[in-house]
């Protein structure tokens, strides 16, 4: 039986490998607006201006508390109606999880950024350093050692989360998957197929992840 | 405090030997405790005082020789040590009450839950003991509402509501701020006075001086000397002793005095 | 964008089914993963090789796999051997399968922050090693692991929104229906949004109150 599903994988490879990329452009493209719209947002977290730091907020909690896979079919199913658009469900996809991927980046940067003792600032400032060289040598090194851990744990997240994709009509590796089996009836191979994939994906993050908590113990 | 030599043999430690991995942390230490007596160990950092009273009641397993209590031999590294554990109590430089829960209930845990006494029974004793040590308003406080001083007192007469025959302190004051130490150290000092097997990790040499019936000092694994307080801190026998000892009484150094 | 209302109120029945359904759905969840979660622990702490190296298996096989690809399989990849297993059952198999290794990390956290200390204090009281585990670890691991469970819990009751996609009734499976059948999108989205928020808000809300009154408790400590 594994024989003939290693058979079928290969068949099928070609496709797989389309759906694939795909996915991976997806997710690439999220992880990378979805951290840097984070950076942003989290520093705005700590802004002087409440109304700044409310709409942060607000966000963030949009976010954190109606699940992604809504948030997928709000944008998919409301934004052409709203804004007379067709949108292409990679597009939907690359938008919400950039989001999403923002929204939790921000928290976490956020954390990064408090939790470094006041007196390395002061300390800092006493030595005689400017605002810039201080970010620039003291704070910003030990706020990215503290950020990294967590950061690629959501890098693992999100691409977890572009399995989603589906369901919005994208034509990723979980949806050729599916055509094949419709096709040829083989479910059980395809899914673990997919099962291992994304396994090989993420667990490499995973231990990364590990690796820096601990490089670098808070 | 009458000298020892008339009495039973409490505990006795024979040839023991402590290993951790390949380095040696106990050499062939031999010790009698005699019922009644407050022995005291001094040493320099790492000389193996606080693992001695880690082995007495089998926090710390031994590699080589005989741990007695009264004659019998005290369970190996796989033995069952509760019942020992309940008749040698121990106190930590850390204090370990535990967190969770109040005082009377740290008190409560070991005589109600390991010695199977009726809770009646224990809280009588156990608010004896608050009064005696002062805390008897601090029953229902939780330890993190109590000073490093308070905390200890109640870490002791938690060793003691077990009703043990000997006590083991290690440097049970030196984390504590010092305007605290004295309130602990009266209480130890008090329980050597009615009688009781004491056996004192410190580094207190005032309080040493005071409690010891003799004073064992130590070095490299080795019990290097025994000698009764009046000798040891004095004259001790031994220029080890004198080394360690130079080092805390504060002394100005000669010219041709070496480091 | 104009509501209609009628819509709304015609069909609010239908959403606070399936609203119960997801939030059972989730408690289920919950439970079988708490229940993962110490029997994991149980297992890792025990004197057999290869304890710790299975449980480890199981925590980084659920956490880096997507929950969606672990419902497809375990509805449609596991019929080709024989296995029939409901749209309901599987999602509360993989609910569990993917919270129970979350729960597993978040007590082992609460477990391994427990003083050696302690638990040598508590051995010098001639406690067991039950009573030890009963009275002093237990206890503080699991204040310690709270706020990570809680989070965890939370987690959860949002995962269930996946679980649409393998026939269970859930809010998202009729939210779909409804936009499919009336074309309602607007109304629809905003009963699923309120549906969440309803089940969501509560819990969140609970969980920062939670970690505000242990980390003043901490202070103190």
């Amino acid at each position: 039986m594994v024989d003939n599903s290693l058979e079928l994988l290969l068949k099928n490879l070609p496709l797989l490998l389309d759906g694939l990329i795909s996915t991976l452009t997806i997710a690439l493209a999220s992880v990378i607006l979805g951290l840097l719209l984070g950076c942003v947002v989290g520093i705005a977290h700590l802004s002087r201006s409440s109304a700044v730091r409310t709409a942060a907020k607000i966000y963030l909690e949009a976010f954190r508390i109606i699940p992604v896979i809504v948030w997928l079919f709000v944008a998919f199913f409301a934004i052409p109606i709203a804004f007379n658009l067709t949108i292409s469900g990679e597009t939907a996809a690359i938008l919400i999880l950039s989001l999403w991927g923002g929204a939790e980046m921000s928290d976490l940067v956020r954390g990064a950024l408090t939790s470094i003792p006041v007196a390395q600032f002061e300390a800092g400032r006493a030595l005689g350093l400017s605002e810039i060289q201080l970010y620039r040598q003291i704070i910003i090194p030990q706020a990215i050692r503290r950020l990294l851990p967590g950061a690629v744990n959501l890098i693992t997240r999100m691409i977890k989360t572009t399995s989603l994709v589906v369901l919005v009509g994208v034509v990723d590796v979980v949806k050729r998957a599916q055509q094949i089996i419709e096709r040829t009836h083989e479910a059980l191979p395809l899914y673990a197929f997919l099962f291992v994939l994304f396994f090989i994906l993420c667990y490499p993050l995973s231990l990364l992840s590990r690796w820096l908590e601990r490089k670098w113990p808070t | 405090m009458p000298a020892s030599a008339n009495r039973q043999i409490l505990l006795s430690l024979e040839n023991i030997r402590k290993e951790f991995g390949s380095r040696r942390v106990l050499d062939d230490v031999s010790l009698d405790i005699h019922e009644g007596e407050v022995t005291v160990v001094l040493g320099p950092s790492g000389c193996g005082k606080s693992t001695l009273l880690r082995c007495l009641n089998g926090l710390e397993p031994i590699q080589g020789g005989n741990l007695r209590l009264r004659g019998e031999p005290m369970p190996g590294s796989t033995g069952d040590w509760r019942a020992i554990r309940q008749q040698i109590g121990m106190v930590f430089q850390s204090v370990e009450l535990f967190p969770h829960l109040n005082v009377i209930e740290n008190l409560l845990l070991g005589p109600v839950q390991v010695q199977r006494r009726k809770k009646a029974e224990v809280l009588v004793e156990a608010r004896a003991w608050l009064q005696r040590v002062g805390l008897a308003d601090r029953e229902l406080s939780y330890p993190r509402e109590l000073s490093g001083g308070q905390k200890q007192r109640v870490a002791i007469v938690r060793a003691l509501c077990l009703n043990p025959v000997a006590m083991l302190f290690d440097e049970v004051t030196a984390a504590l701020d010092p305007e605290m130490v004295r309130e602990v150290l009266d209480v130890i000092l008090e329980l050597a006075h009615e009688g009781m097997t004491l056996v004192i990790v410190t580094h207190e040499m005032g309080f040493a001086r005071a409690v010891a019936d003799r004073v064992v000092f130590m070095d490299e694994g080795r019990i290097v000397e025994i000698s009764p307080p009046s000798i040891f801190f004095e004259q001790p026998a031994t220029a080890r002793a004198q080394r360690f000892l130079d080092k805390f009484l504060y002394l100005p150094r000669h010219a041709e005095q070496k480091l | 964008m104009v509501f209609d209302l009628s819509f709304l109120t015609r069909h609010l029945p239908d959403f606070e089914r399936a609203l119960l359904l997801t939030v059972g759905l989730g408690v289920a969840a919950i439970v079988g993963s708490l229940v993962v979660g110490l029997l994991g622990n149980a297992f890792r702490n025990l004197p057999l090789p290869g304890a710790r190296l299975a449980v480890r298996s199981y925590v980084e096989l659920a956490r880096n796999t997507p929950l969606l690809v672990q419902l497809f399989f375990l509805y449609f990849g596991l019929p080709s051997l024989g296995i029939h297993w409901s749209g309901l059952t599987c999602a509360i198999l993989g609910l569990t399968f993917l919270g129970g290794s979350y729960m597993i990390e978040s007590i082992r956290a609460g477990l391994d922050a427990v003083k050696k200390e302690q638990i040598e204090a508590g051995l010098s009281l001639g406690l067991s090693r039950f009573q030890l585990v009963r009275h002093v670890i237990l206890p503080q691991a699991l204040a310690t692991a709270l706020p990570g469970v809680a989070a965890n819990c939370i987690f959860l009751l949002k995962e269930t929104s996946i679980v649409g996609i393998i026939a269970v009734p859930d809010l998202m499976h009729l939210t779909l229906g409804l936009i499919g059948l009336y074309y309602k999108t607007y109304e629809s989205l905003l009963l699923l949004t309120l549906a969440y928020l309803l089940m969501i808000l509560p819990a969140s809300w609970a969980l920062a109150r939670l970690e505000r009154r242990l980390r003043y408790g901490r202070q103190f400590a």
